[in-house]
Order: structure tokens, then sequence, then C-alpha cells
């Protein structure tokens, strides 16, 4: 038995310490946010944030983790109260799929609590590690970015976005 | 606590015991099936034809039910992927009905519950299932409409329509919860429906916010991967090393001994593991793996030779086009050749899929693009009446054609009743889906073409040369778990998807007006390394292969790109979508471009009837290392009438990248014994710091035309407008994908 | 009395000495001139200057990641602080474009730049010196022939006294040797192109040659492994630490590719040797794979059993051990638990040997970082994980900084040790890790 903090409240998980913490969050506690997508580190569909860094959950044993904050998608806000990057991802439209999407928001949200307002090539450079099949990159740069500045910026196209 | 399987025989009683607008469940017989890139065209349906999807089922209630408290549900027979749908059909069923946006269900694919609309693909969920719930839902106002004259007692004209009731002019009113009851409701769907004036639209056209987006960005349950049934257990399979591999040896013992382990299922040469739980599944299956001696294995041709051999194959000629016209003489001649490499769906999660087998049913949650051709196969492969397979659509990662879907329901049929009972998940591996799934096939394109004095192309000839585009199911025997089976089954004999949408020759047929032209389709059944419909089929390579010789054409008439191209094209749309993206791109700016930069054009229609698109790019080449940076794209699409104008923005943009990545980086590696590029450290794709630095897309909407597919418009002209910048960037033309920079720095020198 | 003429004399002495080195050390700037047109070269001269170039890896001191080819600005951290590549390419004003030909030869050879500075000895002139006439004629035509950049590289930072460019003089004398060696008539043309190529052009021994307090090669140890930006530069002679002992056609594997089936993956600061390698001619790369094999030696009998050993815990047939578990894996598990459990979540998928990976991943027990005698390069790269080149195929491993304590890591580190490899067990391997983490 490991006790781990997950979005601020500790959780008694009774597997495996070897265990990748993905599967745990996944299926011990019903979390859906971080996704299996390679379990080898190459594209971040996994990631979560641990004491406030992103991290790949597929290749972090649940053994490490006693002691530490581990934050989902979940731990930032719910469809009824999004976090000002979750609602800035909805804002934009930014996904296809969205398979990628909560690691993709995960990662950035690991950038913006250490550097509020980063560089367009800050936001790349720090979401390399994340992969999108769908292209949505775009997109996602936008969402970092209107979410960084913390305020809905003005858009040539702010017309198309009517909020049902 | 286990789902029921609910065939449709049941749920007939079942609606109608609910009050629903439901009189007959009348769906089309699976021979009318619509396959998109299956070449399954369907006979030819009565005279005249139902608007869209409902010449696959043509009664109102298999598209619409309206229930006691008023609830509008709207069934699809075609899957969210990703491209919106769920979205967009809502906004046309809610603006024919004239009811709120929110007002509106949506059911998608289910073989218990929608239509039969075949595959999700060739961007038809508009043009078929769009137009059928357009013309749907009108034909139930207007019905609803009639009803209410005929209660109220009051001419039809004098009748107004808000949200969802129907009032007449003294106040009276009824809503569509008590219209819907009246039986005289169900009828069978006719060929013209009263449309709304598109100039009335309040709900489409408008860039409402995609349903499915707040979930997705909040951990809600949105995939099959996050379905977690009552007692479901997890299974893992065990893949050859190799194409036609066998199963020499396995001591399963130890494995079966490790925790968690609830049964190892081996059938000849197919293997996997089921698990109480999931990582016990995954340490099961490496050491399943370990355990495995394997024998044989295809042998596969030199990767660096695959061209020659590719032209080595016997081939089936089919003879697409052949225009001939007196034209003046040719002035000169050019003739090359273009390539494009095995290359990958990549869907960033790997294929999943939960099987349960009880009652003498299998009920099967699948991300495949078509639920009912998948019914077909699995209950051929577990041997079934069709009628005891349930194939429920959930949404999975994104697909771009057909990836492992349907291969990761056979596993979990076949693990399902090999263990009858419990749930059973199965989820691919990474390497597995890099190694299994169907790529999308190496082709090659011979063109040569002839130039008057006045730069007027006289003379086009074009060939194609491609394996199938399409392996989808179809049998059992096409579904690749079915070939490591103790008896193996044989895939179907791969076939070329015919003329107008076309496989490896979709888009073969340039738009241009090249009075004489020949264009043939050389299709090779013979397929080294497993291949299958990837997002636009051959439309990418010929699209590329087209607008990169017009280019080539265009400066050997020393005329400029988009000029000589408006030369050439005669339909109005085409112009205003090339003129369109020239002038926002500022393709006409005289101001010089800086060195080493340069700029391309590229322009088609998809599959010559579907979204106009036109993209121009600016890019600069770095000469010491070849890198390509792509600075800007800007883009023009007409996809007709626009439903969802974001949606079209974000199908585009996302092709867009999604195309670079395959134009500049993408190539399946294999060797003699095996494929080598099993994770994206073999098979990289794009990552943020490549991505282009902006991309615009300018949608031109065409109120009232018909929807036009617009999720693979994209794919095509991406490339060949990325190759033409970087031609005139490097002043050196590359004609074989993908565009590296190993590739580029060869061609340009020190 | 004689006291004090003995210390005159020796003061006398001092001051001519230095009066002397002063005297040698001032030397003549070199008249600027125009640059030259690219067609004052023959294409020939800069292919083979390219060729050159790579091996000489120009671009590792003088090609910033994010900045044009060839332009300086690379920070290069030194035991006495960071010295910054500078612009070569042909800009008159903040490049090399006003430099003659034979201005550039004397900085090739003698560490002296056109206006008579002395340059440092972080470029590596103690090998460039060996440069027959003609190569360096190539690489000037090469480097004349690029896109000229203005920029300028930032001012180095360097503790007193060596802040002083003199003190770049008194080491020349100290420790420049003018060194040309003839080929070696009992050896074979292969083998004497790659011992120019090694010892000059291509200057291995500025990382794997150990260095002295002043920073100077060890002439007597040459190849005998140094360090280099904190990482092991393992030895290239007979002492070389890899499990399986090189070969010519492994060291040309790596060389060319950045890895080889039985070795490991370049990593560190040779991962921009390997990759900025690509344009040397592959018979060049060969010689070099030849010269270096032959320092090496051939392996002695009781590493040969050995070597047979490691071999025979390979997978065959594309298929082997399974992902380890919790469970222990022998007593290495028991003596590091924690360390066997990262390894199972974190290492296992890539680096035990499921089938469908050519030979199985990176088995760790081939690895020339788990069998160092210091875990710095295994920590480093746990740490920092392994890039590959933007959008192209090659080994990616990612980093473990932010998830993986000092601790945890030391953990992992001693598992691997022992499971891996059978040299002793490392020691105070957390200190390694925190050192790194601090720069250090």
């Amino acid at each position: 038995m490991l006790t781990l903090t997950v979005n601020g409240r500790p959780h008694r998980v009774d597997a495996d310490p070897a265990t990748p913490l993905l599967y745990v969050l996944r299926n011990d506690l019903g979390l859906n946010g971080a996704k299996f997508g390679c379990g080898l580190g190459q594209c971040g569909a996994c990631t979560v944030m641990v004491d406030g860094h992103a991290v790949f959950a597929c290749l972090v044993p649940i053994s490490v983790l006693p002691g530490r904050d581990v934050m989902t998608i979940e731990g930032l806000g719910s469809e009824e109260d999004p976090s000002p990057l979750q609602h800035a991802f909805v804002e934009e439209q930014a996904a296809q799929c969205g398979y990628c999407i909560a690691g993709m928001i995960m990662r950035a949200q690991a950038l913006l609590e250490h550097n509020p307002s980063p560089s367009e090539e800050e936001i790349r450079r720090h979401m390399s590690p994340n992969l999108c099949r769908c292209g949505t990159h775009m997109r996602i740069l936008r969402a970092i970015k209107r979410a960084s500045q913390g305020t809905r910026f003005a858009d040539a196209d702010s017309e198309k976005r009517v909020v049902r | 606590m286990r789902r029921r399987i609910e065939p449709a025989v049941t749920r007939r009683h079942v609606l109608v015991g609910g009050g629903a607008l439901i009189v007959s469940f009348a769906l089309a017989p699976s021979s009318r099936l619509l396959a998109q890139d299956a070449g399954a065209a369907g006979p030819v349906p009565a005279d005249p034809p139902l608007p869209g999807g409902l010449k696959m089922a043509s009664n109102l209630d298999a598209w619409i039910r309206i229930d006691k408290t008023g609830a509008i549900t709207v069934f699809t027979g075609k899957a969210e992927l990703g491209q919106g749908i769920k979205t967009a059909l809502r906004q046309v069923a809610a603006e024919e009905l004239m009811v709120d946006f929110e007002h509106i269900n949506l059911v998608t694919a289910d073989t218990a519950r929608t239509p039969n609309e075949g595959y999700t693909a060739g961007s038809h969920s508009m043009q078929d299932s769009g137009t059928a719930i357009l013309n749907a839902t009108a034909q139930v106002r207007e019905l609803l409409i009639a009803a209410a004259a005929s209660r109220l007692g009051v001419p039809v004209a004098q009748l107004s329509v808000r949200n969802g009731v129907v009032a007449a002019a003294d106040g009276r009113s009824l809503g569509y919860a008590e219209l819907a009851s009246d039986e005289a409701l169900g009828v069978t769907a006719k060929a013209r429906s009263k449309l709304r004036d598109p100039t009335a639209y309040t709900v489409i056209g408008r860039s409402i916010e995609r349903v499915d987006i707040p979930a997705k960005v909040t951990g809600g349950s949105a995939y099959l991967q996050d379905l977690r049934l009552p007692g479901m257990v997890h299974a893992r399979v065990v893949r050859p090393p190799a194409y036609g591999a066998r199963l020499a040896a396995l001591d399963s013992g130890p494995v079966a001994a490790m925790p968690g382990i609830v049964k190892v299922v081996r059938d000849g040469s197919y293997l996997a593991v089921i698990a109480e739980q999931e990582f016990q599944a995954v340490a099961a299956m490496a050491s399943l793996a370990a355990a495995a001696e394997w024998g044989g294995g295809a042998k596969l041709p030199s990767q660096s030779e695959i061209y020659p051999y590719l032209q080595s194959l016997p081939a089936q000629d089919d003879v697409i086009l052949d225009r001939r016209q007196p034209m003046p003489a040719a002035e000169r001649t050019l003739e090359v050749e273009y390539r494009r490499p095995f290359q990958l769906h990549g869907s960033i999660g790997p294929s999943c899929a939960i099987a349960q087998y009880a009652d003498d049913a299998l009920t099967v949650w699948t991300h495949s693009q078509g639920v009912f051709p998948l019914r077909k196969a699995l209950a051929q492969l577990v041997n079934l009446a069709p009628d005891k397979v349930h194939c429920m659509h959930v949404e999975g990662s994104g697909c771009y054609g057909h990836n492992g879907a349907d291969d990761a329901a056979a596993d979990a049929a076949l693990i399902a009743m090999a263990f009858p009972g419990p749930p059973v998940r199965v989820q691919w591996m990474r390497e597995q889906e890099h190694m299994f799934e169907p790529f999308g096939p190496v082709m090659i394109a011979n063109v040569r073409a002839s130039l008057a004095s006045d730069g007027t192309v006289v003379d086009w000839q074009y060939e194609v040369r491609s394996n199938t585009h399409s392996t989808r199911p179809g049998g059992a025997g096409d579904l690749m778990p079915s070939w490591f089976l103790a008896k193996p089954l044989a895939p179907t004999t791969p076939k070329p998807i015919p003329q107008p949408e076309g496989g490896g020759d979709r888009n073969a047929i340039p738009l241009y007006s090249f009075p004489n032209a020949r264009v043939v389709h050389h299709f090779v059944p013979s397929m080294p390394l497993r291949v299958s419909a990837l997002r636009s089929l051959g439309a990418y390579m010929n699209i590329f292969a087209i607008e990169s010789f017009v280019d080539e054409l265009a400066a050997a008439a020393g005329l400029d790109p988009v000029a000589f191209r408006l030369a050439h094209l005669d339909d109005a749309r085409a112009r205003d979508v090339v003129r369109t993206a020239a002038e926002r791109f500022g393709w006409s700016n005289p101001a010089v471009l800086p060195r080493r930069h340069g700029k391309g054009f590229a322009f088609a229609r998809y599959k010559n009837l579907a979204a106009y698109a036109a993209i121009a790019a600016e890019v600069a080449v770095e000469h010491e290392t070849g890198a390509v940076r792509v600075l800007r794209v800007v883009a023009a699409v007409d996809s007709g009438q626009a439903v969802n104008p974001d949606g079209i923005r974000n199908q585009i943009e996302g092709g867009i990248v999604q195309s670079t990545s395959w134009t500049l980086h993408e190539a399946v590696t294999f060797e003699a014994d095996r494929i080598t590029s099993v994770d994206w450290s073999g098979y990289p794709i794009l990552r943020f710091p490549a991505v282009p630095g902006s991309i615009e897309v300018h949608v031109i909407d065409r109120p009232g035309e018909p929807y036009l597919g617009t999720g693979e418009a994209a794919q095509g002209p991406t490339a060949a407008a990325l190759a033409n910048a970087v031609a005139d960037a490097t002043k050196t033309r590359l004609r074989e994908l993908p565009l590296t920079r190993q590739r580029i720095k060869a061609a340009i020198g020190i | 009395m004689r006291a004090v003429s003995v210390a005159l004399g020796a003061a006398l002495l001092i001051a001519l000495a230095a009066a002397a080195f002063l005297v040698w050390a001032a030397r003549p700037a070199i008249a600027p001139i125009e640059p030259p047109s690219p067609a004052d070269f023959s294409a020939d001269l800069v292919d083979k200057g390219a060729q050159l170039a790579a091996i000489g890896d120009c671009a590792g001191c003088h090609t910033n990641s994010d900045g044009s080819p060839y332009a300086g600005g690379v920070a290069l951290p030194t035991p006495f602080g960071s010295i910054y590549g500078t612009n070569i390419t042909p800009d008159p004003d903040t490049g090399i474009g006003s430099w003659s030909r034979v201005a550039f030869a004397r900085a090739m050879r003698e560490g002296i730049d056109r206006r008579g500075r002395h340059l440092y000895p972080a470029f590596p002139y103690d090998h460039f010196n060996k440069l027959a006439d003609g190569d360096i004629d190539a690489i000037y035509a090469f480097l004349m022939t690029r896109e000229p950049v203005r920029a300028t590289s930032p001012p180095n930072r360097l503790v007193f006294p060596l802040n002083a460019r003199i003190v770049a003089a008194a080491w020349k004398l100290l420790f420049l040797r003018p060194a040309r060696s003839e080929p070696r008539s009992d050896k074979s043309d292969p083998w004497n192109r790659g011992a120019y190529l090694v010892e000059g052009l291509g200057h291995c021994g500025a990382c794997h040659t150990p260095r002295n307090i002043l920073g100077a090669e060890e002439p007597q140890k040459a190849l005998a492994g140094g360090e280099q930006e904190g990482w092991i530069a393992p030895s290239l002679d007979q002492d070389s630490p890899a499990p399986i002992h090189w070969t010519e056609e492994s060291l040309f594997a790596y060389l060319r590719v950045g890895s080889d089936r039985l070795h490991g993956v370049a990593a560190g600061p040779m991962t921009s040797v390997v990759r900025h390698l690509r344009p040397a001619l592959d018979e060049d790369v060969r010689a070099m794979a030849v010269y270096i094999a032959s320092t090496m030696g051939e392996p002695a009998p009781e590493r040969r059993s050995r070597e047979e050993e490691i071999f025979a815990s390979l997978p065959k047939g594309g298929s082997a051990d399974a992902i380890a578990t919790a469970e222990p894996a022998g007593s290495a598990a028991d003596a590091a638990p924690t360390g066997a459990q990262i390894f199972a979540a974190t290492c296992s998928g890539c680096h035990t040997n499921r089938s469908s990976r050519p030979l199985g991943g990176r088995p760790l027990v081939l690895q020339t970082a788990v069998a160092l005698a210091s875990p710095r390069n295994l920590i480093e790269i746990i740490l920092h994980g392994i890039e590959p080149a933007e959008s192209e195929p090659g080994e990616m491993m990612p980093g473990f900084a932010d998830v993986l304590t000092d601790k945890q890591i030391a953990e992992l580190a001693a598992y691997v040790r022992s499971r891996f490899s059978d040299g002793p067990a490392w020691s105070n391997i957390e200190d390694v890790v925190r050192g790194i983490r601090n720069g250090r």
C-alpha cells in the first residue's frame, strides 16, 4: 500500500510499486486525462505534473511518488469550472481528435507556472516532447499564448467564435 | 451489470413503446452499403435519387426521433473521428428543425441504432450524412407542421415555427413532442425537401464551439480507451517479429503463473494474454514475447530499391482519361518521375477495443470507421450470425484512414470468444501499431507534357503506379489477427477503387483544361508491405506530382505559376480559391523574398468532386544543412455551404500541418526481415519547433450549395506547395518524398 | 653580497627571458583583404573543404544550435571559464572575410588571428598544426564560400589572469610543438590516413586525452581518456572500457550513424561530433576507424571470454528477457530494490529485449556508460536523455531530471551498474548526481 497525493487529495493505492503512474491514475483512480500513447516517453500523451514539473506518467513508478504532488488535468478544473488554460483551449477550439490534448495542457501548465509570459519560441521548445497527429499545433500555441496573456486577445476572426 | 445486446428487431418495440416517431426501422440492405474508398459502389438507386445518405436508409425515422418529452435525437451512421461532425450534424438538424442547437441529441455509428452509412471516410461525412440529415429534418419539420395544421384546423401557410413549437396566429400552439406522437409521421423520405432559405440560416454557417471539446480538455470520459466496464479484464497481444512469421515454440507456463494472469490465449500463431490489471497484462505480454520463438517470415524488398521493385511488379492498366484534340505543335517536352514512400497513419493512441461474449452474442466497442462492415467481418471471424454481433462506435484517437482500429476489434473479439463472460479490453502497444497498421502505399507517377510556344500545355501524359488504397474489411481475412490463427484466413483479393473517386488514381486526372490528355492507372495487386487507406489516398501523391509538374511547366514557359494555373483553369470556383489564396498570401507582391527563401503554390479539388483548396507557402531553406523552415501558409477553401466555418478551418489547418510532416519527414523504414520504424524515434513526425510559423485559412462560403467534403482537401496541395517553395528557394527540383534535409542538401550541393 | 648578485642575475635573466618572450609573442597583423569571391575557388576544392570541415567539426564550436551556420556564439565551458566560438563566415567585419589564406593558415597552425592576437587553445591548433597545406587550402575555400553572416560572439569570460591573451602565448611556449608526423611505411594507407585525421584535423585527443593542470594534453597519454563538459570521454587505447571490444566495423558504424549494434549511442558532446561528421567521405571515416581500432588493439583472452558471456545473454532471433517487474531480478534487485522498481517502470520498455526492436532496444549490458569506472555519463543520460536531430530518425530517450530525485537516480544507477556490469559498485553516486545538477 502506497499513499499518493493526486490533485491535492491522498489516495491509498494497492498496486505493485513498480507500476507506472499512468495505469494507477487511469484504472485505480478512474482518471481519464492521462493517456497511453507510446509507453516510451516519446509522445507526451500521458503527461501529468509532479511537483510542478511536466513528466511522462507512463515512465514513473508509483514507488517514487509518496510525499510528492501529482496533478492531472482533472485537478486543473472541470467542464463547469475550467481553469484559465482549459478555458483558453476551448476558446481556441484547440482540439481535433483531442487524444493528445490533456497531455498538452499539462505540459503547458507546467510552463506557465514557471514562466507566466513565455515567448513563442519558448512555448514551442517547451512543448516539443508532446506529439499531435491531427495537426492542431497552431491552435494549441494560440491557446497557451491566450492563457499566458490572461486576456482574450483581439482576433481578426473573432466573429467566428459564437458561444453556445 | 452487463450491457444487453440490442438487436434492431428488439429495439423497434422499445422505440415504439417509448412513443417515438418510429414506425419502422428499415435500414438498407448491406449490399447497398456505401463504401467510399472500398469501391463497393452499390446498385444505382431508383429514380429520382434520394439526397446524400438517404439513399442508404430511406426512412425518416432511421435518422430522427422525437420522444414524448420533446427530446430530439438524430442518428448518423458516420463516426466522430475528430473532424467535428458531432457538432456540424447537430447544426444541420437544428437549422431545419428550427430548434436551438442544444436541443439536438446525436447518436453516431452503432449497428443496433443508426443507419448503415458504410465507412466514415473519403471526406463524406457532410456530403452523405449531412445531406441526409438536412433533408430528413426538413421533411420531418414539414410533416410536423402539416400535422399541426390538421390538428389546429389552420392552413399551413398561417403557421409559424419557433424553437420546436408550431404556432397559429391566434396564439394556439403545439410542440413537436405532441405532434411527433402522431403515427402518421412515419414515412419514407422524398427526393425533394422544402429546405430553409440559406439567407435565413441561424445555426448553419456559425462557428459553434464543438460539443466534444469541453470533456476532452477536462479529462471527461471521451474515448473508447476511457471506458471501464464492470468486471472488465485487460488483454495484450503478442505479435510476430515480422510479417508471416509463425510461432515455432512457446512455454507459456511461467507467464500463466504471473500475478493477476487470467488466461494465455493461443490459436496457432495467434497469441494474447488476459490479466486482471492492465499493467499485469503488459508485463505478461513482454514475458510471453520473450518466451516465444518464431520462425519463417516474409522477405521484404530492399528499401533503397523499392521504386524499381514497384515498377517490376505486374500491373493491371486502366486508361482513366483519354482526351484528344488537334493542338498547335509542341515546342518543348518535359518528362519526369515523382515518388512517394510508405507512410504511417500514426495515431497517437494505439488502437483499442472492448469485446464481450455473453449470452451467445458478441458486443464490440470499437473506434473503427465502419461498424457495419466490421460487424460482418467479425461475424465471419468468430463464426456468429451477423445479428449476434453488435458493434458500437466510441471515439478513439484520430485515425486518418484505415489504421489498426478494425484489427484491434478483431483481437478483442477473438480473445473475448476464448474467455466468455466479462468485457475484455485490448490496447495495442506503440510498436505494434507502428509495425502492423496498414501503411499508405508506395507510389510512382510518370508524367510527360509538351508546351506550345505561347506556354499552352498541348499534351499531357500521366501514369500512376500503386498498390491498392483499401484493404478494409471486407471479409474476416482482411482483419490482420486472422492471419495468425491455426487456420489462417486470407485477405480479399485487392481491387482498384473505381473512378470518379479512385484509389491510387484519386485526383490523377488534372482539373486543368488540357485538350490532349491521357491518364493511366497501373494498379499493382501484389503488396510487399501491408497497405490501405491513408487520408486522401492516392490524391496526396497525384496532387503532389501534378502540381509540382505544373510549376515545372510554368518555369519552362517562363510564366508565373499562379497565372499559368489560371490560364489552364475554367472552373469558376477553382479560379476563386486560386485567386483568393494568391491575394491573401500576397503572391504578386513585388518585394523580393530574402535569400534562400522561396514561395510555392498548389491547387486541387479533392477527388475532382469535393472541396476546392488552394495553398500558398513560404519556406526558408538553410543552405548548410538543407533544413526547411515553413514560415507561413495561406489557404483558401470552398466547401460549398459552410456549416461550421471554424470546423472547416480546423480541418484544413490540421491537414496542412499533417501533410507538412508527411512531406518533409516521413517514410516507413524496413529491412529484409522486418519493419524497422517501430516507434516515434524511428518514424519521427513534426514536433512543435518545426511546425509552420503561421497558417491562415480563408473559407469561401457558398450558401445553399451542396456540402463538399473537406477533411482530406489540404493533403495534396500542401505537399506540392512545399515542394514548389523548396524548388523556388533552392533552384533545385526534388521529386521524391519526403523532402528531407539530407535529400535537399544532396541536391543543392556544398 | 653574493646573494644579491645572484638575485640580480636571476632578475636580469628573468627580465631578459620576459623580453625575449614578449618579442617572440608579439605577432604582426596580416593585412586585411577584400573577401574573395566564391568563384575564386574550384568546386572540387570547396567539396574537399566541406568533407574536411566535417572531420574537424568546425560547426561544433562555431555553429550555435539556434544560430546561423559558422556564425559563432557557441559557449565552450572550460575549467577556466567560458570561451565563445567565433564567427568564421566570410563576413569581413565580424567574421573572417578579410583573412587571407596566409592569415587563415597561421591561425590554424599557430593559434594567432589575423590581427596578431593569440588564440586560446580551446581552438585546437595543437592538432591543426599537423594539417597539410592542401587541406588548409580546402577548408579555407569551404569557409570563404559560406554565406557571410554578420554576428559577433559574446566576449569570453575567463578567470584572471587567463583573460589576458598573453597567457595563451605562454601556454604555447610550454606546450605547442610543431608536429608534422611522417607516414609510417609499416602501416597501411588507411591507417596512415586515419592517424593523420585522428591526431590532426579530427582532434580526437582534445576530449579523449587527459589534460594537465594547465589544460594541455599529456602527450605520453594520447587517447587514454579525458573529460569534456562534465562527460567522461572514454579511452580509445587498449584500456577502452567498452563491454564488447571495438572493431573497425563497429567504429565505422558509430562514427557514421551515431550508434552501433554492439555499443552505445553517441551522447553528450559526441552527439554533435557525429552529426557534423556526416559530410565526411566514407573512406576517411573508415580510415579513422582503422586507426582507432589499432590504438585499442586486440582484446586479451579474459576480455574475450567475458564478451562471450555477454553475447550469450543477448537475445537470439529477436526475443529475450522480459520486462523486469518488481520481482527481484537476482541480487541486483535485492541490493537496490527502489532502483529495480524504477528500472521496471522507467527503463525496461526500451532496454530489455522486446521482440519488435532491432536487437531488442539498447541492451544496457553493452553500454560503455554502464561499464565506466565513473557513473557520470550514465547519470548525465538519465538526467537529460538523448535527443535525436530534429525531425530525423534516431535514438531517443527522455530525461528524468524533473521527476527522479538525486537519491532515486543514484539508486537506479546503482541497480543498473550491479545488474548490467561486472565492474565494482560505484560510490558516492548521489554526490555525483547533485554535482551534475549544480553544474559541477
